[in-house]
C-alpha cells in the first residue's frame, strides 16, 4: 500500500471511509517514526564522533526556508499580476485608467529590477546616472528599507530583513488588492495556460536563457583570471576572434588541439550510442516475452542505471588499478589459464597452438598508463552505464506494439529478421528517435564519467570537448576563450539535430 | 533400438522446432544469455559491497571472493562515526544532510514547476505553444558546463558561492526542460473526456487539474520526481565548482576525497558508497514497474 498522494484515483470518487483511506498513510508515517527513532537511538551513542549537529541542521532549515518563502511569495505576487491582466477587467473608464496605470507601474519596477539585475551581474553595464540609481531604485528597496528601519530603532539588525520584507509584502498586496477591487471578472480561454506557464518559465529565463546570454557577450571577452573574470574584462569582435583562432590553431586545454579533440568526441559518441541502442535493444527483445524470472531478470538489468553515477565511475576507476583491479585480475587469471591448457595439450593438433596464442596476446593491461586502454576504459564504463535506460524505453515500446502485426507477418511467411525490420522498427520509431537524439546529445556532452574515471589522462588523451572546456575553465580560468569554445560545441550539436530532425522526420507527432 | 530413435527425432523437433510459441532451445539461449547480462550489470555493483568488507589489512588482494575472509564492519564503523581512538571524526552524515537539504528543495520545485506547465501544453493551443516546446528541447543541447561557466560567475557576482542556496539555484532548473517533455507525453496519453465531464458538472479548471489530472499522473510524477533527485543527487561537477569548502561538501564530493588515494581508503569509500546506494538503488528498483509506463506511454500513444 501506498501513502495517499501517491495512490491512484480521487478521493471524490472512491467510497471509503475518512480513516480506512488515511490508515496506510498513517502506518507509513508511524514507520517513518520508527526508523527515526531507531536511527537516533544507534547514533546518538557514538555522535561525538560526527560532526553534523543540531545547530547546522537548524541554521540550514532557516537559511533555506526564507529563501523558499521569499521566492514562493515573490511567484506569488507576479501569479497574480498575470493572473489579473488575462481574468480581471476594469469596471469602467476611471477605473480603467487607475488599473491600467498600477498595473503599469507593477509591470515597469518588474522591468526595472530584471534590468538592474543584469547589471549586477554584469551583463550589462548602467553605469553611475541619474537613470541607473532610478533603475536600481526597486532592486535596492529592500537593502534601503532595512536601513531606514534600523535607523528609525523600529527594528533590530538581525530582525530587519524580515521587517522589510513583510513591509514590502504588505504594499504589494494593497497594490494587488486595489486592481482586484477595481475589476471584474473576464472569461478568458488561454489565460490558465499562461498562468501555469509562467513560473516555470521565470526559471528557465534566469537560469538557463540569461546565463546563454551571458555565455554569448564572455565569448566575445578577453575574461580570465587576470581581468578578474567580468570585472575589468573588455568586450569587442577582435577578443572574440582572437578566441576562436586560438580555438581552432591553439591548445584547448593544455596541450590537446581542437579537431583531435572533436575526432575522439565523435568517436565517443558513435560507439556509445551504437553499443547502448544495440545492447538496448537485444535485451528488450529478450525480455519481451512471457516467461519465468522475467521481473527479476529486469530488476537486476536495471542495476547499473540504480546506481549513483558517481560511485560506479569512482568504483571503476579503482576496478582499473593495474594489480588490484578486477579487470586486470581476470585477465591475469586467463592468461595462466590459456597457458595452463596449451602446457597440457602441447602442440595437439591447432588447439595447444590457438592456446598458445590466446595466452601471448591476452593478458593484463595498463589501463591507466596506455592512451587507447585509457579511452577503452571509459567506454566500458559509460556503455555499461548507459545500456538499461535504452533497455527500458525500448522495452516500453515494445510492448505497446500489438501481437496482431507479428501473427499476420507469420502467416504471410515473413522471417523473424524480415518482420523485426519492417514491423518492429518501423514502429519503435517515434520512441527510438527522440532517444537516440537525447542520447547523441547526451553523450557528446556527458563528460562526468571521463572526469572521474581518468579527468581526461593521461595526457588529455581520453578528453573529449566539454572535459576540455571545464578544464580550460576551472583550472586554467580562460573564461573568455570558455565560452567561445562553448558556443561552438553548441552550434555543433544543434546542427547535428536539425540534419538529424530532417532525416528522421521529427518531432511532429510529439509537438501536435 | 527404432522407438529410441523416434523419441530422440521428437525430441529434437520439440526442442528446436516448436510449433507454438518458442522452441526449448531458444527459451534456454534466451535465459542463458539474460544471466550472463545480469552478471554484468550487477557483478561491478556486488565488488564494491565485496571491497566495503575487507578487512583493512586485506585490502590490496588479487582475490575475487564475493564475501571475503575475515568479513568485518570496520569500515562502516568508522565512515559512520569517526575513529576516536585516531582523533579523527566522521562528516560522512554531514554530507549526507548536505546534499539531502539541497535535493530536496530541487526535486520537489522542479517537478512542481514542470506539472504545472506541461499540463498547459498538453491541454492549451497557445500562442506560442511550440515555439515554447521547441526552445524546452532545444535547451538539451546546451553542454551542462556551458550554462556552468556564467552561472559560476553569476553566483560569485551574488555572493553565493560556497553557499547551498548557490547550488539550489543551480540546480533547480537544469531538469525542467525533459521534465516537461515527459510529462507532457504522459497527459496526452489521458482522455479529455474525462476532463470534460467534470468541466461539465461544475469543476474549475483548476479543480480539473488538481482532482483528475495529477492523481491519474502520480507514476509519471514519481518518476519525474525520482529522475530530477537522482540527477541532483549524484551530481559532481557542479558542486565542485560551486561548493569550495569542506563543510559545504556534499556526499559525491566528500566521497571523492576517500577515493583520490588508492591505498589509504578504498575500504572507507566502499563502505560510504554502498551506504549511500542502498536506499537509492532500492527505491528507485522499487519504482522500475512503474518506469516504462512513466517514462515512455507519452511517446508511443496509439
Amino acid at each position: 500500500m501506498l501513502p495517499f498522494f501517491i495512490q491512484k484515483g480521487t478521493g471524490a470518487m472512491e467510497e471509503k471511509n475518512g480513516l480506512r483511506r488515511f490508515l496506510p498513510t498513517f502506518l507509513w508515517l508511524a514507520a517513518g517514526t520508527a526508523v527515526i527513532w531507531g536511527l537516533i537511538r544507534l547514533i546518538a551513542p557514538y555522535s561525538a564522533g560526527i560532526t553534523l549537529t543540531q545547530k547546522i541542521i537548524v541554521a540550514r532549515i532557516t537559511e533555506v526556508g526564507g529563501f523558499l518563502i521569499a521566492l514562493l511569495v515573490g511567484l506569488a505576487a507576479i501569479e497574480v499580476y498575470v493572473y489579473q491582466i488575462f481574468f480581471r477587467g476594469p469596471r469602467d473608464l476611471t477605473t480603467g485608467i487607475i488599473v491600467r496605470a498600477l498595473q503599469g507601474l507593477f509591470g515597469l519596477t518588474l522591468l526595472m529590477s530584471v534590468v538592474a539585475f543584469f547589471d549586477l551581474t554584469d551583463l550589462i553595464r548602467l553605469g553611475d546616472g541619474p537613470l541607473a540609481a532610478v533603475i536600481r531604485f526597486p532592486i535596492n528597496l529592500p537593502a534601503t528599507l532595512q536601513r531606514a528601519l534600523i535607523n528609525a530603532s523600529f527594528a533590530s539588525k538581525s530582525s530587519a530583513g524580515l521587517w522589510s520584507g513583510l513591509l514590502l509584502v504588505v504594499i504589494v498586496g494593497i497594490l494587488l488588492a486595489v486592481v482586484q477591487a477595481l475589476t471584474r471578472p473576464r472569461s478568458t480561454k488561454l489565460g490558465l495556460a499562461y498562468l501555469l506557464v509562467t513560473p516555470a518559465f521565470i526559471g528557465i529565463f534566469f537560469l538557463i536563457l540569461y546565463p546563454f546570454a551571458f555565455e554569448v557577450k564572455l565569448a566575445f571577452s578577453n575574461a580570465s583570471l587576470g581581468t578578474q573574470a567580468t570585472k575589468n574584462a573588455s568586450y569587442g569582435l577582435i577578443y572574440g576572434w582572437q578566441n576562436l583562432v586560438t580555438l581552432f590553431t591553439g591548445n584547448v586545454a593544455k596541450e590537446a588541439k581542437f579537431f583531435e579533440v572533436l575526432g575522439r568526441t565523435v568517436l565517443w559518441t558513435v560507439i556509445n550510442v551504437t553499443f547502448h541502442v544495440t545492447g538496448g535493444m537485444i535485451l528488450a527483445l529478450m525480455l519481451n516475452r512471457p516467461m519465468k524470472l522475467r521481473g527479476l531478470y529486469r530488476t537486476l538489468l536495471v542495476f547499473p542505471w540504480a546506481i549513483p553515477t558517481t560511485i560506479a565511475a569512482m568504483a571503476f576507476r579503482n576496478e582499473f588499478d593495474s594489480r588490484y583491479g578486477f579487470f586486470n585480475i581476470i585477465l591475469r587469471n586467463l592468461q595462466s589459464w590459456f597457458a595452463d591448457v596449451a602446457s597440457h595439450t602441447g602442440s595437439w593438433l591447432v588447439i595447444g597452438d590457438a592456446f598458445n596464442w590466446l595466452a601471448q596476446n591476452i593478458g593484463p593491461v595498463s589501463w591507466k598508463q596506455d592512451p587507447f586502454w585509457a579511452f577503452v576504459s571509459v567506454l566500458i564504463v559509460n556503455i555499461w552505464l548507459g545500456i538499461p535506460f535504452m533497455m527500458v524505453i525500448i522495452l516500453g515500446g515494445l510492448q505497446s506494439i500489438s501481437h496482431e502485426y507479428y501473427e499476420a507477418a507469420e502467416i504471410d511467411g515473413a522471417s523473424p529478421w524480415q518482420s523485426f525490420w519492417n514491423i518492429t522498427i518501423p514502429l519503435l520509431r517515434p520512441v527510438l528517435t527522440p532517444a537516440i537524439i537525447l542520447g547523441v546529445v547526451w553523450t557528446f556532452n556527458k563528460f562526468d564519467v571521463i572526469y572521474l574515471v581518468t579527468q581526461g589522462g593521461p595526457q588529455e588523451k581520453t578528453d573529449i570537448l566539454v572535459s576540455s572546456m571545464y578544464k580550460a575553465a576551472f583550472q586554467f580560468y580562460r573564461y573568455g576563450f570558455t565560452a567561445m569554445f562553448a558556443l561552438v560545441i553548441f552550434l555543433i550539436l544543434f546542427i547535428f539535430t536539425l540534419v538529424f530532425l530532417r532525416v528522421s522526420g521529427g518531432l511532429k507527432s510529439a509537438t501536435e | 533400438m527404432n522407438s529410441v530413435l523416434t523419441v530422440l527425432k521428437r525430441f529434437y523437433r520439440w526442442f528446436f522446432f516448436r510449433a507454438r510459441g518458442d522452441s526449448p532451445f531458444k527459451r534456454l539461449l534466451i535465459h542463458l544469455g539474460l544471466i550472463a547480462a545480469c552478471i554484468i550489470a550487477v557483478y561491478p555493483v556486488l565488488r564494491v559491497v565485496t571491497i566495503s568488507l575487507r578487512p583493512n589489512d586485506t585490502l590490496l588482494t588479487t582475490s575475487l571472493r564475493i564475501i571475503p575472509e575475515n568479513a568485518t564492519l570496520d569500515n562502516y564503523k568508522e565512515v559512520l562515526f569517526g575513529a576516536p581512538e585516531k582523533n579523527r571524526k566522521s562528516d560522512f552524515f554531514l554530507w549526507l544532510w548536505n546534499s539531502l537539504s539541497i535535493v530536496m528543495v530541487t526535486s520537489i520545485a522542479s517537478v512542481t514547476l514542470a506539472a504545472t506547465s506541461a499540463y498547459a501544453f498538453s491541454r492549451f493551443r497557445f500562442p506560442g505553444r511550440n515555439a515554447g516546446l521547441i526552445f524546452l528541447f532545444t535547451t538539451q543541447m546546451i553542454p551542462a558546463g556551458m550554462l556552468l561557466l556564467p552561472l559560476f560567475i553569476m553566483l560569485a557576482k551574488l555572493q553565493m558561492i560556497n553557499t547551498s542556496l548557490g547550488l539550489i539555484i543551480a540546480y533547480s532548473v537544469s531538469s525542467v526542460p525533459l521534465t516537461i517533455w515527459t510529462l507532457k507525453g504522459y497527459y496526452d496519453t489521458i482522455p479529455v473526456d474525462l476532463e470534460e465531464a467534470a468541466l461539465i458538472d461544475g469543476a474549475s479548471r483548476l479543480r480539473t487539474f488538481t482532482q483528475i489530472i495529477l492523481p491519474l499522473s502520480s507514476p509519471a510524477l514519481a518518476i519525474a520526481f525520482l529522475f530530477s533527485f537522482m540527477g541532483g543527487w549524484s551530481e559532481y561537477l557542479v558542486a565542485r565548482v560551486v561548493l569550495q569548502k569542506n563543510e559545504m561538501y556534499t556526499w559525491p564530493l566528500g566521497i571523492f576525497t576517500y577515493a583520490q588515494q588508492f591505498t589509504v581508503a578504498w575500504g572507507k569509500f566502499a563502505a560510504a558508497s554502498v551506504l549511500i546506494a542502498i536506499p537509492v538503488m532500492a527505491l528507485f528498483l522499487y519504482s522500475s514497474k512503474w518506469l516504462i509506463s512513466g517514462l515512455t506511454l507519452g511517446s508511443v500513444k496509439g
